[in-house]
């Protein structure tokens, strides 16, 4: 496995798209740094475009990899490995290689900004943690659906119908059915339903941030207890963790199933 | 004009330095003759000053009914034992400074205080520590009085058995300056208190108002720093307040506003500064009242304008990085916003006057729904409610469409 995670991840790092991906991260965070020099409203930015970001890039780099690299997973079939060890090799390396363009991307100009003396560091490592968490998500996710689906152009739609889903279509749905139903009690299904959204919680990661002061506003103990206190922080956190585990093991579990 | 001035001085100069030598100076120490302050305060006559050397006195009930001066050295300590009000003043110009009172008694019938003012007039409580306290200073219809650097510390747990640390009722005139309050119900208190003056004052960590003002008009606050009190600072059914640069910081909660106004007709609020709270301003049925120059940044509401609100104005304040900017539960507008700064603008000034050439919509759809559905709120910042923030942008439809500011500033005052 490790072999073909180094393989692919060496063949992404080669890869103009890799390159263009940094360069962009590059380049928004130093723009925003320069236009703007206080480091935490430049994380607050860079969260507000990473949660609509991040998800997209790893959509498609998922399911464009697995497609590009296609013939050669079928030559690899024919060597005595095993199955999972090349899914998962490969998905971990496109995984890989994203995250370190984003963290590479938004590291070096923040530490070029005095990153270490400032007191956004832990700002900007639930940042990079959040990041890296809907790269794993979204790549695994795509490889699901390219494992699904033989046919390139479905494959391509499904997956951007899923990030369209979930990043606007999700919450327009869940607005709904709060307002429809606002005369229940609604704040425990209110925290429920976001949990099946890992770009929901992600936002409320940030939330937790950056608008604290608004969220106690709300009356609710479910609320206050979530949000007053870090069970929030942790909750969020290990949900998006189990977010990247299932996905993961369908990909193990469909690739052993799977007639090439 | 100048003469009449010097002959005033004059005469008072004249006046204490006669004062001095006519009026006695007694002492109170342990092996003083007087070892007791109660004693002391009764044996004096008018106008004389009581020196209170440092030491621990064990008493409570000590009535003033004539014009002294209790001075203490070394801050002495008034031990009240839990019983009673320390300090009773019934007399005119009293003036008391360098005391420590502690244990006051709490009763749930009896405004006990450390010490309590009753209709008197000219009064000076200063440089006094209060510790242990129930109800800190109780003025009671007394007027043309001082208040000032004190620290008030009380440990108040619950509101339902804790007092105020400065209330005033029915009094007038009254100046409350400098102090320091700290955990107890309310930190300054007023009730039917007109022309008082509330300045340089620091509030917090109060179980529930930092200040409190109910009935009463014509008072002026400034320079007070409100922070952290269980539910800010709340200006109730007063008229004509002046509030000006305070500030209003880390009031967190459902219930808990940076200020309240309720009832609040012809007020002022000038330069003051709202940071981190969950609401910088909740109004309620105010009117006439002018917000001009404040500076709202970082709270979940910087303005929740509720209901029967008329006639307001709000001109070249600086609302900065909040949640929401303004919140109003109606369609129907009359108040106006015009000049202010909204970090979140994103119009353009063509013409370089300072001015955004396309009008500031602060009323977002979300700020509605939330009012209606408050659980959606965990949908804020979403790409879908960006969406329908823009839509409702273009074309008002839920949110009143007047509410506008028509040329908002470019930048920040």
């Amino acid at each position: 496995m490790l072999k073909i995670l180094k393989y692919s991840f060496f063949d992404l790092i080669r890869s103009r798209w890799s390159y263009v991906y940094l360069l962009f991260y590059l380049l928004l965070s130093f723009v925003l740094l320069f236009l703007n020099q206080d480091l935490s409203k430049a994380v607050i930015t860079l969260m507000n475009v990473i949660i609509i970001l991040v998800p997209l890039i790893g959509t498609i780099f998922g399911v464009m990899y697995y497609y590009n690299s296609k013939e050669f997973t079928e030559l690899l079939l024919a060597q005595p490995v095993k199955r999972s060890s090349i899914f998962l090799g490969q998905y971990l390396g496109v995984a890989l290689s994203l995250v370190m363009s984003l963290v590479l991307g938004l590291g070096i100009p923040f530490v070029f900004y005095g990153l270490f003396q400032s007191s956004a560091i832990w700002n900007f490592s639930l940042l990079l943690i959040t990041g890296a968490m809907l790269t794993f998500i979204f790549t695994a996710l795509a490889f699901n659906i390219a494992l699904y689906n033989e046919n390139k152009i479905k494959g391509f739609s499904y997956a951007i119908l899923l990030w369209l889903f979930l990043a606007v279509i999700y919450d327009g749905l869940f607005l709904m059915s709060l307002i429809v139903f606002e005369t229940y009690p609604l704040d425990k299904f209110t925290l429920i339903a976001t949990t099946f959204n890992p770009i929901d919680l992600s936002r409320i990661l940030i939330l937790l941030k950056l608008d604290i002061a608004a969220l106690l506003g709300y009356t609710g103990a479910v609320f206050q207890k979530f949000f007053g206190t870090n069970l929030g922080l942790f909750a969020a956190l290990s949900t998006l963790m189990v977010w990247v585990v299932l996905p993961v093991l369908n990909i193990a579990r469909k690739a052993k199933k799977k007639d090439f | 004009m100048l003469q009449g001035y010097f002959k005033s001085i004059l005469f008072i100069v004249f006046f204490f330095t006669g004062a001095t030598s006519l009026y006695a100076q007694i002492e109170v120490c342990e092996n003083c003759s007087y070892s007791s302050i109660k004693k002391a305060v009764a044996e004096a006559r008018s106008g004389d000053t009581i020196h209170i050397k440092k030491g621990t006195y064990r008493e409570n009930k000590i009535i003033i009914d004539k014009p002294l001066y209790l001075k203490g050295y070394d801050y002495p300590v008034i031990d009240g034992l839990k019983k009673a009000d320390i300090i009773n003043v019934f007399a005119d110009s009293v003036r008391i400074s360098g005391i420590k009172l502690i244990n006051v008694g709490a009763s749930y019938t009896e405004d006990y205080a450390a010490i309590r003012v009753s209709k008197a007039k000219n009064f000076i409580l200063e440089d006094l520590i209060l510790e242990k306290i129930f109800f800190g200073i109780y003025l009671e219809k007394a007027s043309d009085g001082i208040v000032r650097n004190n620290k008030i510390l009380g440990d108040a747990v619950s509101e339902h058995n804790s007092g105020n640390g400065i209330q005033l009722w029915y009094s007038k005139r009254i100046t409350v300056k400098e102090n320091l309050i700290q955990k107890v119900r309310d930190g300054i208190y007023l009730e039917f208190a007109d022309h008082c003056i509330i300045e340089d004052n620091i509030s917090k960590d109060n179980l529930r108002y930092g200040l409190h003002f109910m009935f009463s008009n014509d008072d002026a606050y400034a320079q007070n720093v409100f922070e952290n009190n269980g539910a800010g600072v709340a200006v109730m059914f007063s008229k004509r307040i002046e509030m000006r640069a305070n500030q209003f910081r880390y009031n967190w909660g459902t219930a808990s506003y940076g200020l309240l106004l309720k009832e609040i007709n012809d007020a002022e609020i000038v330069e003051n500064i709202f940071e981190e709270n969950t609401t910088g301003i909740n109004i309620e049925g105010s009117n006439r009242v002018n917000y001009l120059k404040n500076t709202f940044k970082n709270n979940g509401w910087a303005v929740k304008v509720r209901g029967a609100c008329y006639e307001n104005k709000f001109l070249e304040n600086n609302f900065l990085y909040n949640s929401f900017d303004v919140s109003y539960n109606s369609k129907l507008n009359n108040n106006l916003f015009l000049n202010n700064y909204w970090s979140s603008y994103t119009g353009y000034d063509l013409d370089e006057d300072g001015f955004g050439d396309v009008p500031y919509r602060p009323v977002k759809l979300f700020s509605y729904i939330v009012n209606r559905t408050p659980e959606t709120i965990i949908l804020m910042r979403s790409l879908f409610v960006d969406i329908i923030d823009f839509s409702e942008k273009v074309s008002p439809v839920f949110t009143p469409d007047n509410l506008v500011d028509k040329a908002p500033l470019m930048r920040k005052k």
